[in-house]
């Protein structure tokens, strides 16, 4: 195994990985590449394994095999918002560089998140989605060439959810980050994916251009594939 | 001042306000609070004027104020006392940096854990006064004994506490530190440490009592100065309203430490919504 730093455009390069907990092999052969600027959704059934490639392209859990081409520091939104409580907003989006530069870069970041004038303020009076749009401007104001986001809106209502995602692709398009977002939703997956995997047996078992295909037929082909065949909502 | 936390998910609700509201907000519930400790010194204050109480037996609040004005004046209390702060705070300081060095160094580390912790667990399991004897013995009547008894005292609950504390900091925010890049002296200043501040203000806190507890144990031994001299001085001439007095002294520094420590609290966990002052979470 071994992981170097990605050169170009190409935010992440993922060759034949695999990665087993003891005897149980969950990725195996995986190929992956994204670029930057490039939105990803990853699909799949639950236990299928996301997270754990997730977790290998963070940096976070070692792999057991395969070459993993990407910068030493992706940034990561996990599902719970994971701020410090004892920080205000502004030292939680500087972490690790609260400077008086780091400072303004943080209420420059606060503020592309819709969060100006709440620098000073704790995380205990954020309502959940704007918990979680603080642990975003904290992955995106150090400019990270790879921005991993694991259900990342999974816990947020749905009016919430579409302003997140709204907001999520815009700071895409100006920051240009490569993305991969695991989700469970495939609405979501077609809503802000430029490209959809499904993961299935430890490797991805298909990829979608959401560009190419309408919606609504796209919703059919990927839900057939993560195995529900009869959904009443299928247009 | 509203009915809002009650009717509030536990998520918000803060465990000191759960109860229903009075009109007229917190100050009404702090003079409330005086109400009955007052009533209980107006009662002892008459029974004593009308003879129902002998003063040899329970001297009245004004005599005992009396006295304590005579003994400020005389210069002796404030002596006395500040003899008693002074063995309170070094004995405090020292047990409280090596219960803290020792905490760190155990949370830290599964080596100093497993060197350390079983013997510390040991020694915290002797009962205090049964280690009297043995201190006279060590240390003589001398103030270093005091001393020793009061840092021993603090050292236990500072030192679970820390460890406690330290062991209980979320693993998900340590995971955060490692995606963020920090480095290791980064991560114990802004993850671990605050993470660890409130279980080790509760060791504080405690500690502040035992402290106390040790004090006045401490200072029946053979002294001649501290309070505790004042009131074995006092039982030696049967001058119950010295004796009374230094009760009356030793709750109020018990009281005061103890605001002390919520003081800290209310400082360094002003992020923490069962602490912060004013706090609507
Ligand atoms: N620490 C671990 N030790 C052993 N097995 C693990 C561990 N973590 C995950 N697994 C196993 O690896 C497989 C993949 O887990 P993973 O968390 O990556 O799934 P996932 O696709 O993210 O699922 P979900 O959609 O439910 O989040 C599962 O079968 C899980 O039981
Ligand atoms: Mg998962």
């Amino acid at each position: 195994m071994s992981r170097s730093e990605s050169a170009g455009d190409i935010a992440v390069t993922v060759r034949n990985l695999r990665r087993a907990y003891g005897p149980r092999v969950v990725i195996e052969g995986l190929d992956l590449t994204i670029r930057t600027g490039e939105f990803v959704a990853l699909l799949g059934e639950s236990g299928c394994g996301k997270t754990t490639l997730l977790r290998a392209l963070a940096g976070l859990d070692p792999v057991d095999g395969g070459h993993i081409e990407g910068p030493a520091q992706p940034a990561v939104v996990f599902q719970e918002h994971r701020l410090l409580p004892w920080a205000p907003l502004w030292r939680n989006v500087a972490l690790g560089n609260e400077t008086a530069e780091g400072r303004r870069r943080a209420e420059k970041a606060l503020r592309e998140v819709g969060l100006q004038g709440r620098e000073d303020d704790w995380p205990r009076n954020l309502s959940g989605g704007q918990a979680q749009r603080v642990a975003l401007a904290r992955a995106l104001v150090r400019q990270p060439k790879l921005l991993l986001l694991d259900e990342p809106f999974a816990a947020l209502d749905a009016l919430t959810r579409i302003k997140m995602h709204l907001l999520i692709r815009e700071l895409v398009a100006r920051h240009r980050p490569g993305v991969l977002l695991v989700t469970h939703d495939v609405d979501e997956a077609i809503a802000i994916a430029d490209r959809i995997l499904v993961m299935r047996a430890g490797a991805i078992a298909s990829t979608h251009l959401t560009a190419d295909t309408p919606p609504a037929t796209l919703r059919g082909r990927l839900l057939k594939e993560l195995g529900v065949e009869n959904d009443s909502r299928a247009a | 001042m509203t009915f809002e936390s009650a009717d509030r998910p536990a998520v918000t609700a803060r465990p000191t306000r759960s109860a229903p509201a009075l009109p007229g907000g917190e100050a009404r519930y702090q003079l409330l609070s005086w109400l009955v400790p007052l009533a209980i010194l107006a009662l002892w204050e008459v029974s004593s004027r009308a003879g129902l109480m002998s003063q040899q037996v329970l001297p009245s609040p004004a005599s005992v104020a009396e006295t304590a004005w005579r003994l400020i004046r005389s210069g002796e209390l404030p002596a006395h006392l500040g003899a008693s702060l002074l063995r309170a705070a070094a004995g405090f300081a020292i047990g409280g940096s090596i219960g803290f060095g020792l905490g760190v160094l155990v949370g830290f580390s599964r080596l100093a854990e497993a060197l350390f912790d079983r013997s510390i667990q040991m020694i915290r399991a002797i009962p205090f006064l049964a280690l009297l004897p043995l201190v006279i013995v060590w240390f003589g009547v001398d103030e270093s004994g005091k001393i020793f008894l009061v840092s021993l005292a603090v050292l236990f609950p500072i030192y679970i506490n820390t460890v406690l504390g330290i062991r209980q900091v979320d693993p998900k925010l340590l995971e955060l530190a490692r995606v963020q890049g920090l480095s290791r002296l980064e991560t114990v200043r802004r993850i671990i440490l605050p993470g660890a501040m409130p279980s080790i203000l509760t060791g504080v806190r405690y500690s502040l009592a035992t402290a106390w507890l040790a004090l006045v144990i401490a200072e029946t031994l053979a002294t001649t100065k501290g309070i505790g001299f004042l009131a074995m001085d006092a039982r030696e001439f049967l001058q119950t309203n010295v004796i009374v007095l230094t009760i009356l002294i030793y709750a109020v520094i018990g009281v005061g430490a103890d605001s002390l420590a919520r003081w800290l609290e209310r400082r360094l966990l002003a992020w923490h919504p069962n602490y912060a002052k004013g706090a609507r979470a």
